[in-house]
């Protein structure tokens, strides 16, 4: 089977977001498809997917032009897609995930759920996806959920699967196995569409990647001949740097103190169960681990926002345990939170608002009750220079910006303050190359500045770039410390998945 | 900027990522809810939306006129040429004398802005919560309690007007504070929903108003009905223009809903309490993040939503009722909800919604003069106005507005 994409154009409002893309895939191999937040590759998915109407262009199946108007017909021509965010139903089983929406059923329409348990394994040992039909899926960890999407597409009899930012979820060793599983695939004979923007992934897995960037295919490579340098230069469109350039650091006196700290998740869990490290000035200590092993809920102790159960946080030799998230503020902290769009920012506020969210209750901002807006625009049109948030203007919505610019508002906010203390999760999540460059300058800047900075990042790549010292978080304790010359990924991923040091 | 970095399609405005890349759709703040309420939109949302819904409004009234005189209709198949005729005439007598009745003469206008006043400061008060992402639907029981804390002030003491009416004012603001405060500090403590809540308070207030104007206290002496003392002179508001025509009935109340729109305008956007509460109704977690205390900006919400419907329970006692009888509200509270969404929760758009609201009640009467088309046809006006708010991508397909991009929502979660 042939999957072509033809002079695909899709226009929104104001925004070429896909301009005359060519693409094929083919049976049998792996296309990666690389680009920036932005460039396109989402929305060209979508219009494979049905999602989308394309504003021009074909789609056409071994010669023939397709009109898939919605997942059903895309599905039915053979198409699949594995989201990134999965679409499972946590309180099924794997059997009824998969079976959901096509369910097999008996005389009379009653479920059969023994096909269904039988299909799914069926498909399990055809393909090498380990995976319990009868598991509740809310039980099993990421990298077996992507298994069972993958289930569920090849129970639909997918012969294109397009994985959609498949690995920004598992750990390193599941990254491993999701390879392998990708390559059994390929080799059962199915065409493979793999979209990152991760560049060691894209040319570890790929047969052939094309590149886009602002909506166009910029370029097509072979992975074996170029290099990440050229692929990232390609997917900019200007050389950049991927190594963090940064000098040694000079650790100065204790900056955060915490000590046997245990705190609770929200289903009342230990989560943080009996943490104690310090963070001193001047330098970035980095925690890694897989989400959910309480990397959250450490940071939010730390910034007020969740009470500690016990133990004592201490800022410059203070108790800060039970200060609320403003007495912290005011303490000189810098807090990027994890997710920019729950909390880090007010989508219906402007760009001007949004700089001032959380130092708007004082001088110069505003006296009394009164808030001062044309020096808050004042301080807004600088920050936006400073920090290069592109923006049409600082009256316009964060909503309306990109990832990567919404993410530069919150950093030139926290930033922008003089601050002792910085915590940052996840700081460049969902961000292009540019702006991860970016981001990090600004975080080694602060560092040498005798900032104290600790970075919670699920991407390895992230932690050994930046950090002086490495933590790694799992399940609710600090399981290693190491230096990152001292370490390597697949050593941290071991420790990520829970194995001891011998 | 360079031309190499800054690149207009990726860092600019993206509705793109908007509907795809960010799981945006299902973010915080976001959805058909601060749609509706004003919340969030651009222009065409905040304003096309609710000229075009009223405009869609009158023409299905038109409708209504057209179909709802069983002789006309009979008369279509005999003669339909005599039938059009009439029908146009009839239309055009209904909402002629709903026109003259509202702004066609001194007192029409007076009747107008008469009635505008309590509706503005109601729906001033259900605005306020909109913007906090609150729902509240107490401005009737909160403009009984406020009306009779002020009905209380205005009888009992005997001061000069320049004490004595400040005095009743700001009783009916107290009176109608307690009884939204009381719900917002249920949903700050509690999690009981205000919508619940107000709902409850409503029903409390109104059978309380109904026991107290039997207490010997409230009730006129010499009356087994349940009416209330006269509020004394001193606590008047002055009516306005008694120099051209003593019966007319505008009165010194709406300055005081004007000025409490320039009051909720000011609070909202310019001080830092406005911030909060803005900052909450859009986004609780980034309010929180913030440092923001969102059970204390609910309370104060909803205390200050109470006052202002209090103050609207006030106005009327203080001017055009002079004394309380059971359900002297007269739904304007729920009026005010209505009139709230079509005022997209600014305090000025409340003032537009308001003169419009008070325009429709005000020339009702005349129009079932001038057309013998019944009163009702103005509830049925003023439901179909919330229809087309509440559903405003009907609105913009009839009329074929740009979609907004912000609202498709066909991927979220899907992202990358």
């Amino acid at each position: 089977m042939e999957l072509e994409l033809k002079g695909i154009t899709k226009r929104f409002p104001g925004v070429l977001a896909n301009d005359r893309v060519n693409l094929t895939i083919r049976s049998g191999e792996v296309l990666g498809l690389l680009g920036e937040n932005g460039a396109g590759k989402t929305t060209l998915m979508n219009i494979l997917y049905g999602l989308y109407t394309a504003t021009d262009g074909d789609i056409l199946i071994d010669g023939e032009v397709q009109d898939l108007k919605t997942p059903g017909d895309a599905i039915a021509a053979g198409i699949g897609m594995v989201h990134q965010h999965f679409m499972l139903v946590p309180v099924f089983t794997v059997a009824e995930n998969v079976v959901l929406g096509v369910e097999p059923t008996k005389a009379a329409g009653i479920l059969d759920m023994q096909e269904a348990r039988r299909d799914v394994r069926e498909i399990s040992a055809k393909y090498g996806l380990e995976v319990d039909p009868d598991a509740v899926i809310e039980d099993l960890p990421v990298g077996i959920q992507q298994r069972v999407e993958i289930i569920k597409v090849l129970f639909r009899e997918a012969e294109i699967i397009v994985f959609d930012e498949p690995t920004a979820v598992l750990t390193p060793q599941e990254v491993e196995e999701f390879f392998g599983i990708v390559r059994s695939l390929r080799e059962a004979g199915k065409g493979i569409v793999f979209i990152t923007h991760k560049l060691d992934e894209i040319r570890e897995i790929s047969d052939r990647i094309n590149v886009l960037r602002r909506g166009r295919i910029v370029g097509e490579a072979d992975p074996k001949e170029i290099s990440e340098e050229q692929l990232a230069e390609l997917m900019v469109g200007r050389p950049v740097e991927l190594v963090v350039a940064k000098e040694a650091s000079k650790p100065g006196d204790p900056m955060l103190e915490v000590e046997d700290l245990i705190v609770l998740d929200d289903r009342n869990h230990p989560n943080v169960d009996g943490v104690s490290f310090i963070v001193r000035a001047g330098e970035i200590v980095g925690i890694a681990g897989v989400q959910g092993n309480g990397q959250t809920e450490l940071v939010e102790a730390l910034t007020g926002l969740r009470p500690a159960l016990s133990g004592i946080v201490r800022l410059a030799g203070e108790d800060v345990t039970d200060d609320t998230p403003r007495e912290i503020h005011r303490k000189s902290v810098a807090h990027v939170p994890e997710d920019r769009q729950r909390s880090g920012l007010v989508l219906n506020f402007t760009v001007a608002e949004n700089l001032v969210l959380d130092s708007y209750y004082d001088q110069p901002f505003s006296k009394g009750i009164v808030m001062d807006w044309d020096l808050t625009r004042g301080h807004a049109r600088k920050l936006v220079e400073e920090y290069d948030v592109r923006t049409p203007s600082i009256e316009v919505e964060v909503r309306n910006l990109s990832g990567g610019n919404q993410q530069k508002v919150i950093v030139a906010r926290e930033f922008s303050r003089d601050v002792k203390f910085t915590v940052a999760s996840q700081p460049t999540r969902g961000l292009d190359v540019g702006s991860i460059e970016y981001i990090h300058e600004q975080i080694v800047k602060e560092r040498d500045a005798g900032g104290a900075i600790l970075i919670v990042s699920t991407e390895l790549d992230e932690i050994m770039a930046l950090s002086d010292r490495i933590l790694v978080m799992f399940r609710g304790k600090i399981v290693a410390e190491r230096r990152p010359d001292e370490t390597n990924m697949t050593q941290l991923g071991l420790f990520m998945a829970g194995v001891t040091e011998t | 900027m360079s031309d190499e970095n800054g690149v207009p399609e990726t860092d600019g405005p993206a509705p793109e990522e908007r509907a795809t890349a960010e799981p945006a759709g299902n973010g915080p703040g976001r959805g058909p809810w601060a749609r509706i309420t004003g919340a969030e939109g651009d222009w065409r949302s905040l304003v096309l939306v609710p000229v075009l819904a009223v405009f869609t409004a009158l023409v299905i009234g038109a409708i209504i006129i057209a179909v709802s005189d069983i002789e006309l209709l009979s008369l279509w198949g005999e003669d339909a040429g005599e039938a059009f005729r009439q029908t146009l005439a009839r239309i055009g007598d209904a909402y002629g004398g709903l026109f003259t009745g509202a702004f066609g003469s001194v007192r029409g206008i007076s009747e107008t802005l008469t009635w505008a006043t309590p509706l503005i400061l109601a729906g001033l008060s259900v605005a306020i919560g909109f913007r906090a992402g609150l729902f509240n639907i107490g401005a009737e029981g909160q403009m009984l309690m406020g009306g009779m804390l002020a009905l209380v002030v205005g009888f009992q003491l005997n001061l000069t007007i320049w004490l004595h009416l400040p005095l009743a004012l700001l009783g009916g603001f107290i009176g109608g504070a307690i009884w939204g405060g009381i719900p917002g500090w249920l949903r700050a403590r509690t999690g009981a929903h205000e919508v619940i809540t107000t709902i409850m308070f409503n029903w409390i207030a109104i059978r309380f108003v109904d026991y107290a104007l039997k207490t010997p206290f409230i009730q006129r002496e010499g009356r087994p009905d349940r009416i209330s003392k006269d509020v004394l002179e001193s606590a008047r508001l002055p009516k306005l223009l008694e120099w051209i025509d003593p019966q007319l009935r505008l009165n010194a109340g709406i300055f005081v809903a004007l000025l409490a729109a320039w009051a909720v305008y000011w609070l909202l956007f310019r001080s830092t309490i406005g911030f909060e509460f803005r900052a909450v109704g859009a986004n609780p977690d980034g309010a929180k993040y913030a440092g923001m205390n969102v059970t204390r900006s609910y309370i104060m919400v909803m205390a200050i939503a109470g006052g202002l419907g209090g103050l609207a329970g006030s106005t009327q006692i203080l001017s055009v009722l002079g004394n309380a009888t059971p359900g002297f509200s007269a739904n304007l509270g729920f009026d005010a909800i209505a009139l709230a969404l079509l005022g997209r929760s600014h305090p000025f758009g409340v003032v537009l919604a308001g003169i419009l609201f008070g325009a429709l009640r005000a020339g009702g009467q005349q129009m079932q003069v001038a057309s013998d088309v019944g009163i009702d046809l103005i509830l049925v006006i003023q439901a179909l106005i919330v229809v087309f708010i509440a559903a405003p991508e009907l609105i913009k397909a009839i009329f074929r507005v740009k979609a907004v991009k912000g609202t498709e929502q066909i991927t979220r979660g899907w992202a990358t």
